[in-house]
């Protein structure tokens, strides 16, 4: 299988679908250049999995064009899965086998022989942190090593792109770490990274360039910094308290903009000497000063209320 | 470099790539192999034991022969369609809905047509060896003596097919695993006992007669009994067709269904 060069590992014009009368995907367009890691951001329900769905051609759009890998999806989407990595939402890994023999029947799947599987199955548990788990069984795996088998499974076939989607949703911060680790190595390598996320640290962390998707539209599109940069004052003052939101709403002009939610109120400044005087004199408030970060941008763009 | 694009309505393309995915299911068998065959093979031959020698004891002959030949066959094909269903309704539900199997591999170079030839086959095949199984020990109790009697082989093997296919539509309509109680009481259990597998399907009334002979395990008991008995079948070719047509289409619709279900 060639090597592949092409400057876009992936493109995405006008994507739409629909289900029923629900417009899900309204009309994107994005690319992810060859060798870089994208992050595709959005509350629940605003389209992200759809938009992975489609570009792995397992959902036909209603409209748009797709290349991954330089082929036009979905009608060569078998072709262009040869070179591309899973990693679903939801474990779905073969509870009747072992690691290894979940390696060695995912591998069938692609074509690869059983004597290169072989070979390729020990590096793999090493860099998933499961050398000795070959004969473990499934059930006895933590959550932490299902997802990183996972990570290893997708990683079966060597692929040129790998979609994670949600890796690292209900990990703990240990386990959350080491999966950060291993995706930063492949990124490294020279592999694209295409993953959807909840968690705003680890796309600042991880991703090169991001979009923002609510209500199946691209709110906006970016790298992290720029995106902060773009959206959001620099600084952020977290006042909490039973009198914060009151004592906030009477001294809205200390920043450049704020918001109160529930007993905390976020003034998002420029300058906060200001407001870090005038709260000086307020010794019942406890405050937090911070830098913004993408979260902010992220609950700016998408508003506050739950979505589920 | 284009393809067209296909539709939910699209004729299946299995391909060869299927096979790994059969591969898997002999796996996950392989482990459990041996619970697997005796429950195949216990149940039936209880049920061909006690009633051909228990109730064929009080029993004149049937067509020609003891109670016991007359039932070998019936069980045979009988146990056939149980292992498919089983296994194209439960094991393939639990790929597809509870162990997310099916989505597993349709982030390969798999689709969902190869998927489901391999559930199509693999089915088929584990009621070939469940048929087989039977087969060995009606030879075995010398309940058939004909050379003609491995023509029962392909028979098994196509009547597989069919219940496989039939299996797999089910699967593609359920919610949940209750669903399977109404093909089992509605379809599979009245036409166990309208197909001519525990008495001459001519003591029914003409009517429920005439409707049973279209029956997929009509086909495969009018296959199957005379195969036994050393004789050739009357009207062979029809039957085959006729079970090869029900598998043709009935595995069609599965694809259509099962493309609505998860490819949406």
């Amino acid at each position: 299988m060639a090597t592949l060069n092409l400057v876009d590992a992936l493109s995405v014009s006008g994507l739409r679908k629909s289900y029923e009368d629900h417009e899900v995907v309204a009309g994107i367009d994005f690319t992810v250049p060859t060798g870089t890691c994208f992050g595709l951001l959005g509350p629940n329900g605003a389209g992200k999995t759809t938009s992975l769905r489609c570009c792995l051609g397992l959902t036909t759009p209603d409209s748009g064009q797709i290349t991954l890998c330089g082929y036009g999806i979905p009608a060569q989407a078998g072709i262009a899965r040869e070179r591309v990595g899973v990693v679903p939402q939801f474990d779905n890994l073969d509870p009747d086998f072992t690691t290894s023999e979940n390696l060695m029947v995912y591998g069938r799947y692609f074509g690869i022989s059983d004597a290169i599987i072989r070979a390729r199955i020990p590096d793999l548990l090493d860099f998933a942190g499961l050398a000795g788990k070959e004969s473990a069984r499934i059930q006895t795996l933590s959550g932490g090593m299902k997802r990183r088998l996972t990570l290893a499974r997708a990683l079966i076939n060597d692929p040129d792109i790998i979609f994670l989607d949600e890796p690292t949703t209900g990990l703990d911060p240990q386990a959350r770490h080491l999966i950060w680790d291993r995706l930063k190595q492949l990124t490294a390598r020279g592999k694209t990274l295409i993953l959807t996320t909840h968690f705003m640290d680890e796309a600042e962390r991880l991703c090169d360039r991001l979009a923002v998707l609510d209500h199946g539209h691209l709110v906006t599109e970016g790298a992290p910094r720029e995106l902060i940069a773009a959206h959001i004052e620099p600084q952020v003052v977290e006042v909490f308290g039973d009198e914060a939101a009151a004592w906030a709403r009477s001294r809205n002009s200390l920043g450049e903009r704020l918001e109160v939610a529930g007993d905390t109120a976020f003034f998002y400044c420029r300058d906060t000497a200001p407001l870090l005087a005038a709260l000086s004199d307020a010794p019942a408030l406890r405050y937090m000063h911070r830098a913004a970060s993408l979260e902010d941008v992220f609950i700016k763009l998408t508003g506050r209320e739950l979505r589920d | 470099m284009t393809m067209q694009t296909p539709t939910i309505y699209s004729l299946p393309r299995p391909g060869l790539r299927w096979l790994p995915v059969w591969r898997r299911n002999f796996l996950v068998w392989r482990k459990l192999a041996i619970p697997s065959v005796l429950g195949n093979l216990a149940d039936p031959l209880i049920y061909m034991l006690g009633l051909g020698y228990g109730l064929g004891g009080l029993l004149p002959q049937i067509s020609g022969v003891s109670y016991v030949s007359f039932l070998a066959a019936g069980t045979v094909v009988a146990s056939t369609m149980n292992a498919a269903t089983f296994e194209a309704l439960y094991s393939a539900f639990s790929r597809m809905h509870v162990q997310k199997t099916w989505d597993a591999i349709l982030n390969t170079p798999l689709s969902l047509d190869h998927v489901l030839t391999a559930e199509l086959v693999w089915a088929a095949s584990k009621s070939l060896l469940s048929g087989l199984a039977i087969l060995l020990v009606i030879a075995a109790l010398g309940l058939t003596t004909s050379p003609l009697a491995l023509w029962v082989i392909p028979v098994i093997f196509l009547t597989g097919l069919a219940f496989a296919a039939m299996g797999l539509i089910v699967c593609a309509l359920a919610p949940s695993y209750d669903f399977f109680m109404y093909y089992f009481t509605l379809f599979i259990t009245p036409m166990l006992l309208v197909s001519g597998v525990f008495f001459p399907a001519d003591q029914l009334p003409a009517a429920v007669h005439a409707l049973a002979a279209w029956l997929p395990l009509s086909h495969a008991v009018q296959l199957a009994r005379p195969l036994l008995l050393g004789e050739v079948p009357a009207n062979a070719s029809g039957h085959v067709a006729a079970l090869l047509v029900i598998a043709i289409i009935a595995f069609y619709i599965a694809t259509v269904l099962t493309r609505r279900r998860l490819l949406k």
